[in-house]
């Protein structure tokens, strides 16, 4: 053994896992100037899209911008990997648009190995990661299952679901992290032997269909955006080469195979266990849900550019094979389809998250990070988000530096792992807007503004790209001055206009910014009345927009911001023993020593706490911090002279 | 759920039980204490509130701000941090007025911008800004918990009267309504049908009518606007007419004329002993004995339809009657206080037994004539008052200050929302206000209702993809 050790070789950080979680959090830790090394079982499966082939969405979209913001690579990765780009939500308000990127599988998973390949400080090496090692409470390296020990100073484990995975079709089940994979048995148990509280969820995945034996005309074209827009703030949205998607529907007939085969099912026959997503049901799972419904939607989705696999969005289940084709043939425009890859269901292990501190440190192993779906979330992004915030911390903690949160008025990503370390989770938690109590602040246009800054701290963002965005912040506010200032004067053209748009005509000087208050007013009917508007770019135009339409609703959301960062700054010290906090009830005290929350505001999150144990709370810490303050007054007290 | 740590927004509350004898102070702290109190309190003579010296006295008046007109005559006490209870700004009102004055110069200070308190809040703010002492802390969190657990015990007493499960029904329909504006938002990819705009804004008419209808029967909004709504009945030449001069006769402040509602004939309100009584018109109060009887039972039938605290008032010196019977049969299922009258008279045998009946909440035996048993009468009155036993119809009661503001700012917040669904304003929006006035309710019966709203959403919609 000891001739195996890398005696000379600590690490910095190492990543367990190469999937978006592990890739972001090995490379923000090796940007950070950290010595890295990432773990794959199989070095040919980096950054994989297991599932469908598309990052961002409602709520994705925000994260994926966030992520870019901090100098993540998930929004590059997208926008090169694109092959379809849509704004979702277009018709509705702007706090809750969203870009969504179908995306070629291939081409993300090459450049995401490329970006690694040529990352300073990072090493990338196949292996299985059986142990972890942990000495008094602190981690100090891995133990691969060929017995080679790696020594290192923090370690972030991103396994997804390879933590004892089974994948099950029909009735058959076989050990895999994914279809074909070899899952990774050894380091459940010793994440239980640490001390770890494992729990086990359910996926699924829907089959794929070859995309010649399909007829589209039977479908409904969804085409991408004309003009698309880009994740990441620095790439240039630009014209490009789309796919389309297409939708079809289910109909009785579909529905009666699904029903008459249900025994077969493995929701059914108990072959599946653990929770599964409840916003990703499985076709099985409509129906029975549903019985009233005699139509699901199908979104059929190319998986890539070369590929001839479509994705069947919709019609995610784990029958057996032959009911899936049935299933898919009674479906308008498949009815000839050929199914090249069944669905599938994966059950997995995870780790109740909240037994994680906010910058994702485990409480029990000082310097051990979790991220992704091991935290018991689902999804590329939520992914991608807690690797880029693992793999910031466990780099500041190996430089032994101050960790880095986010709150939940800061980022989605804040909202996320706060929800996951305050909440836990009784299901795969996907991100949903209506998550975030201030979302008319956390929008996709500004998550720049709102976060690069602490990407430029960190060392993730350049100077370049940071003085850009202090540019366009700038640019906003003058932009505002500027259009107060212009005053139009009642005239037939401007009148003409407003009456075209249907709002009122004016009878005195109105400033550009008033006109642009009116809900029916947008920027490119009043940029002819000035230059410097009409000449801006695209987005900032979008974005000045929001600020002057919805002023009013974002001061609102700003002043309860600033409540919430009051209950969030009251600090609760680490060492409480809240056994001893009588005024609290028994429910509140077992909750909050689990939840170990680090505010007051935390802590009022926490369920099974009422506001009154929230004073008790307050007041003891008061308490403790003036027994503190009269001991350093008393020590302060020397005599002086008056 | 809400949380308040150490704001400096400034509290006001009652801080003598009311209901006992109707004198009690208003009290405010905080560090607007004082600006607010000046804009309701109007002082007799010399300097405005700011330039009174600290933990000083004086007389002064308390003026409604909104239609100026005077509330009641009163003390008040500034006390200027940091030597106060609170170690905050503190204005004290006395108000001698009865229970009505204290709860309107309540109301007024509140819509002046004061924020009404939670239980044990001054308690609280001594304690954080270190007027009560490191050994009493332990003490002072028993207190507040128990202030806490006697305020939900208050919660489940209004649980029971409805107020809890009225506010609960309105915040269903509001999370109902939030729920298709959140799933209309986070799933607007899937292919599903959320209600149409018009519905959304339908259901919140609906809640705004609710809460606007809880608002109306508040207690404390209908003392102030209108009163009990009392029948003096009974049969003629018991002495209706006296007993009511004699009820007159005792109070110093007495009728305000105002229009009756849907008649149009003309009301009296008697303040007594700071429980208003709004006096319903039975012909036989207001016109002479003898022509009672061409008016007929019908006219009693419909005054004891619309009180809320019948008085039946018979004759003790005589016999009772099939008349009284028919009386006490009408009666039933109300509020009824049994005042039997003409006590400076010998008294009738049977008396005792009529007055067994199960359909009087309490018997007093009074003389309008000589004024013996009046005072009695006046405390039966406001016992029933405050047990409770006078209901608004069949909904619930805001007995709370608290609960009422909460309740006015719930109302804000639907109508502001319903304003922005009306003119097509983005969801997010809308959901801003919705969730806020989740909030107020939430406050109220101190659960959280439509916190789950994605769990909402998955089970009213078939989402998957």
């Amino acid at each position: 053994m000891r001739g195996k050790r890398a005696r000379d070789k600590i690490f910095d950080v190492i990543v367990i896992g190469a999937g978006h979680a592990g890739c972001e959090a090995a490379l923000a830790a090796s940007r950070m100037g950290c010595k890295t090394l990432l773990f794959t079982i199989n070095l040919d499966k980096i950054a994989l899209m297991p599932c469908n082939p598309a990052v961002g969405g409602i709520g994705k979209g925000q994260i994926v911008r966030e992520i870019d913001a901090l100098g993540g690579e998930m929004g590059k990765n997208a926008d090169f990997a694109a092959i379809q780009l849509k704004v979702l939500n277009s018709k509705k308000g702007p706090a809750v648009q969203a870009l969504r990127a179908q995306t070629d599988k291939k081409l993300y998973e090459d450049r995401m190995k490329q970006v690694l390949w040529s990352q300073e400080n990072l090493l990338v090496m196949q292996g299985i990661v059986a142990d972890i090692l942990v000495n008094q409470g602190e981690v100090s390296g891995v133990r691969l299952n060929d017995g080679r020990i790696f020594n290192a100073k923090t370690v972030v484990i991103a396994t997804g679901t390879f933590l004892r995975g089974q994948i099950v079709i029909g009735e058959v089940i076989r050990a895999a992290g994914r279809m074909g994979e070899l899952p990774s048995n050894n380091l459940t148990e010793s994440l239980k032997k640490v001390g770890f509280e494992i729990g086990r969820f359910q996926s699924a995945t829907p089959p794929r269909i070859d995309k010649r034996t399909i007829d589209t005309t039977k479908m409904i074209l969804q085409p991408g955006d004309a003009e698309p827009l880009s994740f990441s703030f620095s790439t240039e949205p630009r014209a490009r080469e789309q796919l389309p998607c297409y939708l079809t529907y289910t109909n009785k007939k579909t529905h009666k195979v699904v029903a008459d085969n249900l025994h077969l099912s493995p929701i059914k026959t108990g072959t599946v266990s653990g929770h599964g997503p409840r916003n990703c049901p499985s076709i099985d799972r409509k129906i029975i849900n549903f019985p009233e419904k005699d139509s699901h939607p199908v979104f059929v989705e190319p998986e890539g550019w070369q590929t001839s696999e479509m994705y069947l969005q919709g019609l995610t289940t784990s029958l057996p094979v032959h009911i899936q084709e049935k299933i898919i043939r009674s479906t308008p425009g498949l009815e000839n389809a050929v199914i090249m890859r069944p669905g599938y269901a994966v059950m997995y292990d995870f780790i109740y998250p909240d037994q994680l501190y906010a910058t994702l440190e485990t409480k029990l192993v000082s310097g051990l990070f979790t991220a992704g779906q091991i935290n018991g979330t689902s999804g590329y992004e939520e992914a991608a988000a807690q690797g880029l915030i693992a793999g910031i911390n466990a780099a500041l903690k190996a430089k032994e530096k101050e960790p880095f949160i986010l709150d939940r008025s800061q980022a989605y990503i804040g909202v996320l792992i706060d929800d996951l370390v305050t909440k836990g989770v009784d299901e795969p938690y996907r991100m949903f807007t209506s998550r975030a109590e201030y979302r008319l602040i956390l929008r996709s246009d500004n998550a720049d503004l709102r976060l690069t800054e602490y990407g430029y701290k960190l060392g993730l963002i350049d100077r370049e790209r940071y003085l850009k965005v202090k540019e366009k912040q700038n640019y906003i506010e003058r932009m505002v001055g500027r259009l107060e200032r212009i005053m139009l004067p009642p005239s037939d053209r401007i009148n003409n206009l407003l009456a075209s748009v249907g709002t009122a005509p004016i009878s005195e000087p109105v400033s550009l910014v008033e006109l642009l208050r009116r809900p029916e007013i947008e920027v490119k009917h009043i940029e002819e009345f000035d230059l410097g508007l009409a000449s801006s770019p695209r987005e900032l135009k979008k974005q000045l927009e929001i600020e002057v339409k919805y002023e009013g609703y974002i001061k609102r959301q700003l002043s309860q911001v600033k409540r919430f960062k009051r209950l969030e700054s009251k600090r609760i010290p680490d060492d409480i023993d809240y056994k001893k906090l009588t005024g609290l009830s028994f429910q509140a005290r077992e909750a909050l020593d689990r939840v170990r929350p680090r505010s007051i505001g935390q802590a009022s999150r926490v369920s099974g706490v009422s506001p009154a144990d929230i004073n008790a709370l307050f007041i003891h810490i008061e308490r403790l911090t003036r027994e503190s303050d009269q001991i350093d007054a008393e020590q302060d007290a020397i005599p002086t002279t008056i | 759920m809400r949380v308040r740590l150490g704001e400096d927004d400034t509290i006001a509350a009652i801080s003598t039980a009311v209901g006992e004898g109707g004198i009690g102070i208003v009290r405010l702290s905080g560090r607007q204490a004082i600006t607010i109190a000046e804009k309701v309190i109007k002082p007799k003579e010399g300097a405005g509130l700011k330039e009174r010296r600290s933990h000083s006295i004086f007389l002064a008046n308390v003026v409604d701000p909104e239609s100026g007109l005077e509330i009641d005559e009163v003390l008040v006490t500034i006390m200027r941090a940091p030597n106060t209870y609170t170690r905050e700004d503190v204005v004290e009102i006395n108000c001698h007025g009865g229970v009505v004055s204290l709860k309107k110069t309540l109301n007024s200070v509140l819509h002046a911008g004061a924020r009404a308190a939670d239980p044990g809040e001054f308690t609280k703010r001594a304690f954080l800004n270190g007027r009560i002492d490191l050994a009493q802390a332990e003490a002072v969190i028993e207190t507040i918990r128990a202030k806490t657990e006697a305020g939900l015990r208050a919660a489940i007493n209004q649980l029971e009267g409805g107020l809890s499960k009225n506010i609960k029904s309105v915040a269903e329909k509001i999370a109902d309504v939030l729920t298709q504006v959140e799933a209309a938002v986070d799933f607007s990819d899937e292919d599903i049908e959320t209600l149409p705009s018009k519905a959304l804004s339908e259901m919140l008419f609906q809640s705004e009518r609710e809460l606007e209808a809880l608002l109306s029967t508040s207690v404390r909004g209908r003392m102030i606007r209108e009163g009990i709504r009392t029948a003096i009945v009974g049969k003629p030449n018991v002495g209706k007419s006296s007993l009511l001069n004699a009820l007159l006769r005792r109070e110093r402040a007495i009728v305000t004329p105002i229009p009756g509602t849907t008649r149009d004939v003309i009301e009296e309100v008697i303040n007594l002993g700071g429980v208003p009584l709004r006096l319903i018109d039975t012909a036989g109060i207001r016109e002479s004995e003898d022509e009672i009887e061409s008016i007929g039972l019908e006219l009693t039938r419909r005054a004891i339809k619309e009180a809320e605290l019948i008085l039946l008032v018979v004759d003790g010196s005589q016999d009772q009657d099939s008349e009284d019977l028919s009386l006490v049969g009408e009666i039933a299922g109300t509020s009824a206080i049994l005042v039997v009258n003409k006590q400076d008279l010998p008294q009738s045998k049977s008396i005792d037994r009529f007055a067994l009946n199960r359909n009087f909440k309490a018997v007093v035996r009074v003389s309008a004539l000589t004024g013996y048993g009046i005072k009695e009468l006046e405390k039966k009155i406001e016992e029933t008052f405050f047990a409770g036993d006078i209901e608004a119809e069949d909904t619930a009661i805001i007995t709370n200050a608290r609960h009422e503001q909460l309740v006015e700012k719930a109302l804000d917040n639907i109508r502001e929302a319903k304003r922005l669904i009306d003119i097509n304003q983005p969801e997010e929006i809308v959901a801003v206000f919705l969730q806020e006035a989740l909030d107020n309710l939430g406050e109220i019966t101190g659960e959280t209702i439509g916190e789950d709203v994605l769990g909402r959403i998955f089970s009213q919609f078939c989402i998957g993809k």
